[in-house]
Parts: structure tokens; C-alpha cells; sequence
């Protein structure tokens, strides 16, 4: 539990406790810098090579993209129906993020704040779900929207998707809110207010960091979700993202600027989100999954 | 136990003894209906022939499909050979430079903000997407493996090159995985530890054996063995990049069971392929817990 108060503190006032750092020490050029540099090529090479196919023209060959070009997105959102697929990622993504913040924002806090008979069930349910693979539930999963009439509707993926979210979700929220000390919504209600007043008034603003950590986490997981998608919707104007780039990557194999084109529409979205919130993703797992 | 300071059920007004069952209810409906139940199902279809496209045919079959997928089926035994040897290279590999990764952005230096958020990016990219940035890197023509001097034949194509192929590409997406849990871990370890690791004359080495790795362990073994599950179930990755192939080599258990379900709708075996999954899954992870003896108190 020391844990959670430590991880609260900000990072770089806790760092510069492991000795050694910043001084001037040659051997930390060969143990820090050529490694990250190494991984960093590593890591960007791949980016970038996708990005020099979609931006120069068709039969290039230079590695540096120059002259640009944007005939690539316009193949890929116009006359392949990018722009569809995109429109129903993001639908699907901010629906499945807002019910997956919501439902795993109730269970968070009956976590952290109630010890109720069950409790170390709940915990246990929800940790072994994580041994359950996706892809396993296939086929009685499209058998039970089938029967709700959801195959070939969003909705079917939302759900899904939102099932699948919760439970890690619910793990990292109750983490957040364990690290908002009850006195303070004790205050509030010997002040008068009712305990669900008090919970929005005084504890909800302070879970912004987890609201963001636990959105973005669900946002990401159902933006990047293919097996689902590709068992579950057959009609081309409900396709998502991942699926179309999965047609792309089969029918037009030959089409490398267009290949990489979708590459980069499917890219943007997640990449942004999660250079916004890589921060408070390291906090919430060290706040709540690893130490729960 | 933080909660010690925390209203507990009893003694309370009524409404608020129900008051956590009713928050956690979404969750446990939405998990019985898509979970549980499901689960219940793929054990039942398991014993029954069950294919959309042959509806003729559908019935009980006891234990038919099970005595095809032991006795009748190499498929079943190559991909499950297939995945064990996915599971333990990529999850070991991952680890070890997960770990280095970790403590490399936990230093202190200019622009590390903008370096872990560089490392750290493949983790929010889909399968999907990464197969389609590594095609484009192996491509025989036009690829990057053409500076590197790699002959002039498909990588993926190839089947003493394709699993060096898959294992690169997947740690690309798969160790920012391990260096964000194993980060957290070392956030957590008090600077106190190494101050007075130090005091004591211990080196970088001994410091890094004697107070890191054990106030990682847990960490470690959690990070593991989700990554193991998951490794397990990756099927987006191979799906796209291989198709399984060349001649099914690649092929993982539920990389198969996903064929059987999508291409050929086959949903009778490929429960008994699911249940087979399932259990081999459960039995090894709790097995590892054992042997790990995770949550047991190893700081003392």
C-alpha cells in the first residue's frame, strides 16, 4: 500500500534518488544513450518506412519522400471507403470507451470503498477472465448475437468490446480511487451531502487522471480490435478500421501506397491518443494492477 | 490494508448496504451473459457436430470431435507444438528486453518524456497494423531487408526465415508491453533501497540483483504470465502476416480454431479445439503461480 503513495508522488522529483545519475560518467554513454538509440531506430525505422510509402508516388523508390504526394489517401479514403471505416471506428471506440468508463467507474468504487460479502470473489472473477482468449469466444459469441440480431451492427462490437475492457478497467479505476483518501467525501457529507453528492462534487474531479487512463486504455483496445470485427460484421459499409485495413492488406498487395496510406489513417488516431496519456498509463498500473 | 479506514456493510443504513452490489451489477451481468455463459457453450457445442454450412448434419457426437483431434488430426498437435515454442520465445524475449528497456527510460536524462513516449508507441497499434508496416519492411523488392543484404526472396514465404520473421515482429509491438508494467514496478521501489544499497559498498550489478529484481518479482511473474495468455491468444498478428503459412507451419492452436470458425464455420470441432485450449491454458497458468509462488512474501 506504501506503493500507491509513492506512485501519487510525480516521477521526476522521485528519480533523482537512484544514485549515480547525472553525473559525468563515460559509461553512461555505452549503458544509456547507443542502447535507447539503438531501440529508438528500432522502434521508428518502421513508422517512418510506412510513412515514406504513403507520401511519395507509386513506382518510387527514394527513401526520403520528396516530392509528397497525397494521391495515396485519396485511394484509400475516397474510393476504398476509409472514410466509412474510420466513421465507424470511431463510433464504435467512443461508445465502447464511455460505457466501459462508466461500468468499470461503478465497480472501481465499490472495490476500493466497500468491503461487502463477495468482494474477494468479484476480484478473483475478474482476474481470471484475463485467461479467457478472445479469439476462443468466437464462435458462441457470434452465436449469442446472432440470436440478439446484432451480427452486422455496431452495437454487436461495442458490446463485445466493452465486455472485454471492463474487467482490467475496473482493477486500475478501484486502484485511482483507493488513492483519494475517504476523509475527504467524509468531510462533504458531515457537510450535508448525500454520498452520491459527495462523490461527484469531491471525489469524481480527482479521478481525472484515472478517467483518462482507464478511457484512453478502452478507446485504444476496441479502435485496434480485429477478430471481433471480422467475424461479426460481413456488410462492407459497417467494416472498422482494423478489418479494412485487413482487406487492404489482402487485395491490394501490390498497392504498397495505398497499403501504407491505410496504415497511417489507422495509426493516427491510437499514436495521438496515447502520447497524451503514456504518463498516467504508468501511474495506473503502478497505482492499482501490480500492487491491487 | 488501505481499506481499513473505509465504511464496511455492516452497521450501515440500508440503502447503502445494497449500495455496492448495485454498482457492481452492470459488471457481473455483462459477464455472465458474455462470458460465463459462453464458456458453457463452447463445452456443449464441443460435443455435438455443429456447421453452418452443413446444417443437415448437425447432432449430438459425444466425444467424436475429441477423438478427431487427438487420433485423426496433425494439425491439432503441430499448431499446439507451434504455440508453445511462440509462447515461451516471444514471452522470454520480450522480458529480457522489456526489463532493459524499463530501466534504460527510468535514468534520468534530457527528453526522456518524449524518448518513452517514442519506445512505448508500438503498444497502441493494432496487429493489423503492424502486419501492414512489416510487409511493407519485407518485401523482397521494395522492403528494408534489401539494404540490410538479405537475398532477393520472400521473407514470410520462406520457412526457415518466417519465424524470425514473426518473432521480430511481434517483440516491435510486444516488449513497450513489458517496459510499461516493469516501469511501474520500478517506480514503486523506494530510492531509500539504493541509497543505502550504495552506503554498503554494493555495485551497480549487485544492486541491480539485490534490490531491483526482487521488488520486481511479482511484477515480473504477473507481466509474464499475462503476456504468456496473450501470446497464447495472438491471433490478429499471424492471422494477417502468415495466414498460418507457408504450409501451415505457423499455424497456432487459436490461429486453427479461428479458421475453423471463420473460414469454414466449423463450430462443433472448433469448440473442442476451444476446450482443449482452455484447459491446457488453465493447467499451465496455474502451474506457473505454483512454481512462482506469486503474492508470497519474498522481500523478508
Amino acid at each position: 500500500m506504501a506503493t500507491q503513495v509513492i506512485a501519487r508522488t510525480p516521477a521526476h522529483a522521485r528519480i533523482g534518488a537512484a544514485p549515480g545519475s547525472r553525473k559525468k560518467d563515460p559509461g553512461r554513454v555505452l549503458r544509456l544513450y547507443v542502447p535507447l538509440a539503438l531501440y529508438l531506430a528500432f522502434t521508428l525505422i518502421p513508422f517512418y518506412w510506412m510513412i515514406v510509402f504513403a507520401l511519395r508516388p507509386a513506382g518510387s523508390t527514394t527513401p526520403i519522400p520528396w516530392p509528397i504526394t497525397f494521391e495515396h489517401f485519396d485511394t484509400v479514403w475516397n474510393d476504398i471507403g476509409y472514410a466509412v471505416f474510420f466513421k465507424n471506428s470511431v463510433i464504435v471506440g467512443v461508445l465502447a470507451l464511455f460505457s466501459t468508463t462508466v461500468i468499470a467507474l461503478m465497480g472501481g468504487y465499490a472495490l476500493a470503498r466497500f468491503r461487502f460479502r463477495g468482494r474477494t470473489a468479484f476480484m478473483v472473477a475478474l482476474l481470471c477472465t484475463q485467461f479467457i482468449p478472445g479469439a476462443m469466444m468466437l464462435i458462441p459469441l457470434f452465436t449469442i448475437f446472432k440470436g440478439l440480431g446484432l451480427i452486422n451492427s455496431l452495437w454487436s462490437l461495442v458490446v463485445a468490446d466493452t465486455v472485454f475492457n471492463l474487467p482490467l478497467s475496473i482493477i486500475l479505476m478501484s486502484g485511482f480511487v483507493a488513492a483519494v483518501p475517504f476523509q475527504v467525501e467524509e468531510a462533504a457529507m458531515v457537510d450535508g451531502c448525500t454520498r452520491m453528492r459527495a462523490f461527484f462534487a469531491v471525489v469524481l474531479p480527482q479521478l481525472r487522471p484515472g478517467l483518462i487512463a482507464v478511457g484512453s486504455f478502452a478507446f485504444i483496445h476496441t479502435w485496434n480490435n480485429f477478430l471481433f470485427a471480422l467475424m461479426f460484421i460481413s456488410r462492407q459499409d459497417n467494416f472498422t478500421i482494423p478489418v479494412g485495413l485487413s482487406y487492404t492488406i489482402g487485395e491490394y498487395s501490390a498497392d504498397f501506397g495505398a497499403l501504407a496510406a491505410g496504415g497511417v489513417v489507422a495509426a493516427i488516431p491510437v499514436v495521438c491518443v496515447f502520447a497524451v496519456i503514456q504518463r498516467y498509463l504508468v501511474h495506473g498500473i503502478s497505482a492499482g494492477a501490480v500492487k491491487g | 490494508m488501505a481499506l481499513a479506514s473505509t465504511p464496511t456493510a455492516r452497521g450501515r443504513p440500508r440503502a447503502l448496504r445494497w449500495a455496492p452490489y448495485m454498482l457492481i451489477s452492470p459488471t457481473v451481468l455483462l459477464i455472465a451473459v458474455f462470458l460465463v455463459y459462453p464458456i458453457g457453450s463452447v463445452l456443449y457445442y464441443s460435443l455435438r457436430n455443429h456447421n453452418l454450412t452443413k446444417p443437415w448434419a448437425n447432432g449430438f457426437a459425444g466425444l467424436d470431435n475429441f477423438r478427431e483431434m487427438l487420433f485423426h488430426d496433425p494439425l491439432f498437435w503441430s499448431s499446439l507444438g507451434f504455440t508453445v515454442k511462440w509462447v515461451v520465445v516471444e514471452t522470454g524475449l520480450q522480458l529480457v528486453l522489456g526489463l532493459a528497456l524499463a530501466l534504460i527510460v527510468n535514468e534520468s536524462f534530457i527528453g526522456r518524456g518524449l524518448a518513452r513516449s517514442m519506445v512505448f508507441s508500438p503498444w497502441a497499434v493494432s496487429g493489423v497494423l503492424t502486419t501492414g508496416i512489416w510487409i511493407l519492411l519485407y518485401n523482397p523488392t521494395t522492403g528494408i531487408v534489401r539494404y540490410l543484404g538479405a537475398p532477393e526472396a520472400a521473407v514470410l514465404g520462406n520457412p526457415d526465415t518466417v519465424f524470425g520473421a514473426l518473432v521480430v515482429t511481434e517483440l516491435w509491438r510486444g516488449v513497450p508491453f513489458f517496459a510499461i508494467l516493469l516501469l511501474a514496478g520500478l517506480q514503486g521501489i523506494p530510492g531509500e533501497l539504493y541509497e543505502a544499497a550504495a552506503v554498503d559498498g554494493a555495485g551497480r550489478t549487485r544492486r541491480f540483483r539485490h534490490v531491483t529484481l526482487p521488488h520486481l518479482r511479482d511484477a515480473i511473474v504477473l507481466a509474464t504470465l499475462l503476456r504468456s495468455v496473450w501470446e497464447f491468444n495472438n491471433v490478429d498478428l499471424i492471422y494477417t502476416l502468415t495466414g498460418g503459412g507457408p504450409a501451415q507451419i505457423t499455424t497456432t492452436l487459436p490461429l486453427y480454431v479461428a479458421q475453423r470458425a471463420i473460414d469454414s464455420k466449423d463450430f462443433g470441432y472448433g469448440s473442442a479445439l476451444t476446450t482443449a485450449g482452455f484447459v491446457i491454458l488453465l493447467f499451465c497458468s496455474l502451474l506457473y503461480l505454483r512454481l512462482s509462488r506469486f503474492g508470497a512474501d519474498h522481500k523478508g
